[in-house]
């Protein structure tokens, strides 16, 4: 178990610093920031003496270098718009919200299609699944970013019931998570569903009725522990998707978290800024899939975490 | 249309089982009119080809049909109570308890992500409500320890991919008996295991049977085991029961062309060959009007009865129930498969 988290740890950091090395190179393709920087007005002698100030005339290499040394410092730079903070402050300073957004939202959509998939077999009901398939799959082929916008249209402007932007409190969770939460949802359903479909046919759960064992009990002590190996790699990855920033939710909502952030560096060629962010993207995905490696371990005995 | 002397006696009784697979072209008939009853304590040896039906029986009996099979009519009665009138709640109280089932393949017959003490102990306490876990446990060992696992209480702890095949199954084989069932069925108990430790199982089956007492339903092709094992044997062909009977009058002189080409397939010591019977079981969709063996019958050439009726079991004097028209043409020329093949 100890040697695995290390041999992972390592491979972790091998793998945000090829994801910081690539978002270095691409950003610095995407030409320099100067002209961004200064008025409409301004002349190509103005914009070189910027860059060269900034230190984007430099050669490439000898940039990448700098870039490189200050992140086994920690030291990520400063956006050149606001140089008194640290890029990566800019950043942490907004994974709160990114990450309260996308736990709640994962887990109400979650133990909504566990809710569903479980109820549909139990109830051996053909008529629930369609229903659950449908509909999640109605409300999935709506893009976020519409749904978003319907859902502040009747929840706060017709109803007045909800805050439609920004974070002002507990109640503006409802509209973004509900969003992010039913958009997943028919995902979940339908991988567990079928892992489910699966389950019911192997020899084991016959075993476990030839004991005397009630349907409800097989489904959901026998079948469904199987059934959550096939989901937990897919649930690991949207997890990941979200904690790095659900872009367009959180644009929507005007949501206080890093993906806001990123994509407003991205428009400004703020590369300190990318580089912190695409740190955070690369971090929760290493780190959540360690952490789907782990329960596989703690969920199936036959799996040795080596 | 069964001996009747032995009524008081019968413990399982199946009447006209006829079992169907709904399809969307309508039902098609899997176990055909299937009769047979089983006497307290005794062993039944249900021999047959794949997919002739025997497995499918069993299943009905204790409730366990697979998704799209049917129980289309009959009935099947455990101590005079018919199981199919039962709701599911009442069946669950038979399952484990009154009925132990063993299945073919230990290798997936144990849920992998439980430890195999867990799984057994449920079986005990699923039918001994009041019973801890400790009580459970203890149980649990001593049903190991009967079937010659050893160390149980240190196995138990164990999943069920550490355990070897023959060790799974034996842990099967505890878990089928843990509430001393009046019945034990055993689907091919021993198929899915190496040769070399399918006799130790089997052994350790038979004598835990006897140690409870219970009668036992064996269902395998291995004729062997149904010399060695059983009392009586009914032969199933093509979803239909062929013959039935003592196993010593079967193995003598078989009624029905098809136990007699099962019985020569086996190889002895004074045969140089096994017999093959020319052609291949029809599958149920396909299975001919008349006798579903009848293409296969040297007795059926060229008549146009066993084409047409279908035959129904009937005494012989041979003393077994033989479900052809022409048996005695069969117990009269002893040579006969020897002579067409």
């Amino acid at each position: 178990m100890l040697k695995f988290l290390i041999r992972r740890l390592v491979q972790a950091a091998a793998t945000v610093l090829c994801v910081l090395t690539i978002a270095f190179f691409l950003g610095r393709a995407s030409g320099k920031p100067g002209a961004l920087l200064l008025t409409d007005g301004a002349t190509a002698e103005q914009i070189d003496q910027l860059n060269e100030t900034l230190g984007f005339n430099r050669p490439l290499l000898a940039q990448y270098v700098d870039f490189a040394l200050g992140v086994f410092r920690g030291d990520f730079g400063s956006s050149y718009r606001n140089p008194s903070i640290p890029a990566i402050e800019l950043v942490a300073e907004r994974l709160p919200a990114t990450v309260s957004l996308a736990l709640t939202s994962f887990v109400i959509g979650v133990v909504l299609a566990l809710a569903a998939a479980l109820s549909i077999h139990v109830f051996r009901s053909r008529k629930l699944r369609a229903l659950f398939i449908w509909g999640g799959s109605l409300r999935q082929s709506v893009p976020d970013f519409f749904f978003g916008v319907l859902a502040v249209l009747v929840f706060s402007v017709v109803l007045g019931a909800l805050p439609s932007l920004g974070f002002t409190g507990p109640a503006s969770y409802v509209l973004p998570v509900m969003t992010i939460a039913t958009g997943q949802f028919v995902l979940y359903v339908r991988l567990l569903d079928s892992a489910l479909t699966e389950q019911s046919s192997q020899d084991y759960v016959r075993t476990a009725y030839a004991r005397g064992k009630s349907h409800g009990a097989v489904v959901a002590t026998e079948m469904l522990p199987n059934a959550l190996l096939p989901v937990m790699t897919m649930a690991g990855l949207n997890l990941a998707g979200l904690l790095g920033g659900a872009v367009i939710v959180e644009q929507v909502f005007a949501w206080p978290g890093v993906g806001e952030v990123l994509i407003n560096a991205v428009s400004q060629r703020d590369f300190a800024i990318v580089q912190a962010g695409l740190l955070v993207v690369a971090l929760m995905f290493v780190v959540v899939n360690i952490v789907v490696d782990v329960l596989y371990s703690v969920l199936d005995p036959r799996v040795r975490l080596s | 249309m069964f001996d009747k002397s032995a009524d008081d006696g019968v413990l399982l009784r199946v009447k006209n089982l006829v079992i169907v697979s709904e399809g969307p072209d309508g039902d098609v008939v899997i176990v055909d009119d299937v009769s047979f009853e089983v006497r307290l304590g005794e062993v039944l040896c249900i021999v047959g080809e794949s997919g002739s039906g025997k497995s499918l029986t069993m299943l009905a009996v204790m409730g366990l049909l697979p998704a799209g099979l049917r129980v289309d009519s009959g009935s099947i009665e455990l101590r005079g109570r018919d199981l199919l009138k039962l709701s599911e709640n009442e069946l669950r109280a038979v399952r484990g308890r009154e009925i132990g089932m063993i299945f073919q393949d230990p290798m997936t017959s144990m849920n992998p992500l439980r430890r195999v003490g867990s799984q057994l102990a449920e079986a005990v306490r699923l039918h001994q409500r009041g019973l801890s876990r400790r009580d459970a446990l203890a149980r649990v060992y001593e049903l190991l320890r009967s079937v010659g696992v050893p160390q149980p209480e240190t196995r138990a702890k164990a999943f069920p991919h550490q355990w070897s095949g023959g060790m799974r199954q034996r842990a099967m084989i505890a878990m089928a008996t843990a509430n001393d069932p009046v019945l034990l069925i055993a689907d091919e108990p021993t198929t899915a295991l190496d040769v070399t430790i399918q006799s130790q199982v089997m052994d350790s089956l038979a004598s835990t049977r006897e140690k409870i007492g219970s009668a036992m339903v064996l269902i395998t092709h291995d004729l062997g085991l149904a010399a060695e094992n059983a009392s009586r044997i009914a032969i199933m062909y093509s979803g239909r029961l062929v013959e039935t009977g003592d196993v010593a009058d079967v193995f003598r002189q078989p009624g029905h062309a098809y136990t007699k080409g099962l019985l020569a397939s086996v190889l002895t010591g004074s045969r140089e060959r096994a017999y093959a019977i020319p052609g291949s079981p029809p599958s149920p969709r396909d299975r001919p009007g008349g006798c579903a063996f009848a293409p296969r019958c040297p007795l059926a050439q060229g008549r146009t009865r066993c084409q047409e009726e279908v035959p129904v079991l009937r005494p012989l004097a041979n003393g077994t129930l033989a479900a052809c028209h022409f048996a005695e043409e069969l117990l009269a020329n002893e040579s006969m498969l020897e002579l067409s093949s």
